[in-house]
């Protein structure tokens, strides 16, 4: 029987100690008025140092990670994240408090200032801020540049249009940025081109928010005449960036008319996920919108680097400090460790990787949209007599992460599969092996699958209940 | 290249499978006048040797290890326990995503749930999300949510809100039908300004959002804040710049506010030149439906067993697309953990010795300072961690400068934010300080 760890309130017992830390040297006299101070921590968690290591070495065992093993997770990257990255994120030499006069902190802010001249030569757009938290951070610092512009010109305009196969993350970021949002049907090969387009391209729209690869895989090869309508109605392309791995010293942003776009950091510059953050979003923008990037700004001055605080035009501030400093210093590190030699092998060989996946299980799935795949590929469960999400759910009994599911919403039953260039050839023959025994299973015993997984720490988990009757923290006395 | 693992070999097998003669027949697709730029400022590559030089030679270039600091203003010092980076280091936790399948997440989702718990206790509030970027755009958010569910359009800021939270929630609502008045600070007691707040304070407002600490170092009265918001059904938003004060000062919750957000840098976080950080919310049961960012809940899997969730996603992005009240994918999850992970190893006796320590740091250094030649202690009491004090004579930045000299980073003069405020220097303390470390301070300074 295996059982889950306790809760750490659960291992608490009155009197413990956790940490050896002295108490203050100078005289005990608070100058607070006591009203004002707390007398007590109600049963927060007494352990020892020890507990807490064996508390937390448990749990490390009860989660599956890009370390362990293959996690084709569609839309994510889900690449190899560089060990000695982490121990330039962890350097004493680097951790400067963000207030620390900039004559102190030069190497930090050429750290910054390289990465964006980097990101800029990759993408080909002419400015960068490293400001964003998140993708979805930096999609809506995007949608605020594009806004503040057109409003320059005289008029914000009212509506965004977006793909009905773009990330959700798209409407909600143009929503808060005050949009209206739009949504076009993509064409019978998934992609939008000037067909697509043309009907909705009123003088109201403010821009497109355009995946490319899109979210089904797929390269939006109409990309330059789609930006050339736009800018001839007087609206701006946005990409999003999210797939951009594909792209990597293969073709430029910039170049194909895109004014605006967000990338990942934490996607295709290796940095890691920590189980959902923290990311990094990175704007970069055509020459156009350059007055309108957040501040602050690192900017290089004679030998060194300085920043620029205030800037009338700027959206403004959009997060505190710099950025996600130490995401940054990973990627930056990743990109020197790659280099302009390999900086292009990374897109073929995620390319690569996920058109050998295709071609293997084109047979055994059906595949709704069958344009050139980039750098994932996305199945539907037409056909199957199980569903996509039992299929999910029995390859966590062979010990592999499930790829996206039900993601893009115009594929039935979507499967959607990113390996990137980090597997071997052995993985993904090893991958391809289990999904024809998956569905094997599911032609001749269905049940096993819908009641998959049987071997993982815990079975499938009801859902319905959390949301219906949330519990969101422990309670003394109502542990379950 | 060591991070691709194909060979030459199995590229060109994987070829033959696919029916190419070349990898670059994938690519046809992009238009061919636009592809393989030269990309020629990009560097070589370099070899592991080879980056560990190049991240010495930024390491070198900076210079400000050497210095005693009393820097603070959102970002602050403090001991971690080894614990916290061996266990946060592991792969399991640093390198999963999101947990989309909790049946293989259970260690994630787990430690979420309790932060989210950890936070509840500390804000003495119902519920806690499990994480948002920064406390700026933690407060950013508390106005949305406010105007949300109030369906006003009015939030009141006071003055003594750290300027780059009040910048980010300006940036984050520069599109949408809110109203932001500044509620002046008064200057004798350094907190909210009650006649100005009870004058600006009406029936359209959402919200009053006040920091305590609040950016002048002082504690505010968050009860009677939070009953003149009341009094008019607004809703009370305590900021808290400097979450190692939950732990020594009253519980928000306790003060009577609707909603505690802000910074938890302090719990585990290197300083890492200003991120990534943790922004943390904490509401009343009567918001959590309302709330941006992901949430852990606790449920039963087929066997009955305890186990944990990702719940209540109708409120996303991915689900509700532009009609989401959240619109947070990656949030801050792993330093979410990190905090998780050091409040446990703290505990109650260390987190409590530790936010004592850095109260009775600032008193010892306030007392000595008090009466002085040099400086002004401007608020002599109710402060946490931070004292703020007015140059007598020069700017502040001058002191500061000439304390730079003598190996010590002393505060940050307040004239960065606001040109007006030459004389005022915010001086940080914290539990890595002792006696001999102030005592050095106030000799530098000549008080």
């Amino acid at each position: 029987m295996n059982t889950l760890p306790k809760l750490i309130f659960e291992l608490s017992r009155e009197g413990k100690i956790g940490v050896g830390l002295n108490e203050a040297d100078v005289p005990d006299e608070p100058a607070v008025d006591p009203a004002l101070r707390r007398r007590d921590i109600p049963d927060f968690p007494q352990v020892s140092e020890v507990e807490v290591v064996r508390h937390y070495m448990a749990l490390a065992k009860l989660n599956y990670s890009v370390d362990a093993g293959f996690y084709p997770l569609g839309s994510c990257t889900m690449k190899y994240n560089p060990k000695i990255n982490e121990k330039f994120a962890a350097a004493e030499e680097l951790q400067a408090h963000p207030y620390a006069p900039h004559d102190l902190v030069q190497g930090n802010l050429e750290i910054m200032a390289r990465l964006e001249e980097w990101l800029m030569e990759l993408t080909g757009l002419a400015g960068f801020t490293l400001a964003p938290a998140a993708g979805a951070h930096g999609e809506f610092t995007a949608m605020l540049m594009v806004r503040k512009h057109l409003q320059e010109k005289g008029d914000p305009r009212k509506v965004v249009l977006i793909p009905d196969s773009a990330h959700g993350t798209n409407p909600a970021s143009a929503h808060f940025a005050g949009y209206d949002v739009k949504e076009i049907a993509s064409s019978a090969q998934g992609t939008i081109g000037l067909a697509e387009l043309r009907p909705h391209l009123t003088p109201d729209v403010a821009a497109l928010m355009m995946t490319n690869p899109n979210t089904l895989g797929i390269f939006e090869s109409d990309i330059m005449a789609v930006a050339d309508a736009l800018h001839a109605n007087g609206s701006l392309l946005y990409m999003d960036g999210a797939n951009l791995n594909a792209l990597l010293g293969a073709v430029r942003p910039g170049d194909l008319g895109v004014d605006v776009m967000h990338i990942n950091l934490h996607k295709t510059f290796a940095t890691p996920h920590g189980g959902g953050g923290p990311g990094s979003g990175p704007v970069g923008v055509a020459e156009r919108l350059l007055p309108y990037l957040p501040v602050p700004r690192v900017r290089r001055r004679g030998e060194g680097f300085d920043v620029v605080y205030d800037d009338p035009r700027s959206i403004g501030r959009v997060k505190n400090f710099y950025g996600q400093f130490l995401v940054i210093v990973r990627a930056l590190a990743y990109l020197m460790a790659l280099g302009r030699e390999n900086v292009g092998r990374v897109a073929e060989d995620a390319v690569l990787n996920a058109n050998y996946l295709r071609k293997r299980l084109e047979g055994l799935l059906d595949l709704p949209y069958q344009g050139p795949s980039l750098h994932e590929v996305v199945f539907s469960d037409s056909g199957l007599p199980v569903k996509t999400l039992d299929i999910a759910k029995r390859l966590l009994d062979y010990g592999i992460h499930p790829f996206t599911i039900y993601f893009p919403l115009i594929v039935h039953g979507a499967m959607m599969i990113e390996p990137t260039e980090s597997e071997s050839k052995e993985t993904l023959d090893e991958f391809i092996a289990v999904m024809e025994t998956v569905l094997r299973e599911a032609r001749e015993d269905p049940e096993l699958l819908r009641q998959a997984p049987t071997r993982t720490p815990v079975r499938r988990l009801d859902e319905t209940l959390a949301a219906r009757k949330p519990v969101l923290r422990w309670r003394k006395g109502e542990s379950l | 290249m060591r991070y691709l693992p194909l060979t030459d070999a199995e590229r060109e097998e994987m070829k033959q499978v696919i029916g190419i003669a070349d990898v670059r027949d994938l690519f046809t697709c992009i238009p061919s006048g636009q592809c393989r730029p030269p990309l020629g400022k990009l560097p070589k590559a370099l070899s592991e040797p080879e980056l560990t030089a190049a991240f010495r030679a930024f390491g070198r270039r900076n210079s400000f290890s050497g210095y005693l600091s009393f820097l603070g203003a959102g970002a602050y010092a403090h001991f971690i326990p080894e614990v916290v980076s061996y266990l946060s280091a592991k792969g399991e936790f640093l390198t999963p995503y999101t947990p989309y399948q909790p049946e293989v997440s259970q260690g994630s989702l787990q430690a979420i749930f309790e932060y989210q718990t950890l936070m509840t206790m500390l804000t003495g509030l119902d519920v806690a999300n499990a994480s948002l970027y920064d406390g700026a755009t933690a407060a950013a958010e508390a106005v949305l949510l406010a105007t949300r569910r109030s369906g006003r359009r009015r939030v009141l800021l006071a003055g003594s809100l750290h300027p780059e939270y009040a910048a980010v929630i300006r940036t984050y609502v520069q599109n949408l039908p809110i109203e932001l008045v500044t509620v002046a600070v008064d200057e004798a007691s350094g907190r909210v300004d009650a006649a100005d707040l009870g004058a600006k304070l009406d029936d359209a407002t959402a919200a009053v959002l006040f920091q305590s600490p609040n950016f002048l170092g002082v504690v505010e009265d968050g009860p009677a804040l939070a009953a003149a918001a009341h009094e008019r059904k607004a809703f009370a938003v305590q900021v808290v710049a400097e979450a190692m004060s939950l732990a020594f000062l009253a519980a928000p919750g306790d003060a009577g506010v609707d909603m505690a957000v802000g910074e938890a840098q302090s719990f585990g976080l290197t300083l890492g030149f200003g991120g990534p950080y943790l922004g943390f919310m904490a509401v009343r049961e009567e918001f959590m439906r309302q709330l941006p960012g992901r949430l852990v809940g606790q449920t039963r899997d087929l066997d009955g067993k305890r186990g944990y969730v990702l719940t209540l996603s109708t409120r996303e992005q991915h689900i509700k697309r532009e009609k989401a009240t959240s619109n947070i994918c990656s949030n801050e999850a792993w330093c979410a953990l990190r905090a998780g992970m050091y409040l446990a190893v703290m505990g109650r006796t260390g987190l409590t010795r530790a936010a004592r320590a850095c109260h009775l740091n600032a008193a010892y250094f306030a007392r000595a300072a008090t009466g002085t030649k040099r400086i002004r202690v401007v608020y002599e009491r109710n402060f946490f961690n931070e004292v703020l004090v007015a140059v007598k004579k020069g700017s502040a930045s001058e002191l500061a400068a000439a304390l730079r000299k003598k190996g010590i980073l002393a505060g940050v003069p307040l004239a960065w934010f606001d040109a007006g405020q030459k004389d005022r220097l915010l001086i940080a303390f914290s539990e890595v300080h002792d006696r001999a470390a102030i005592d050095r301070l106030l000799a530098a300074i000549g008080v």
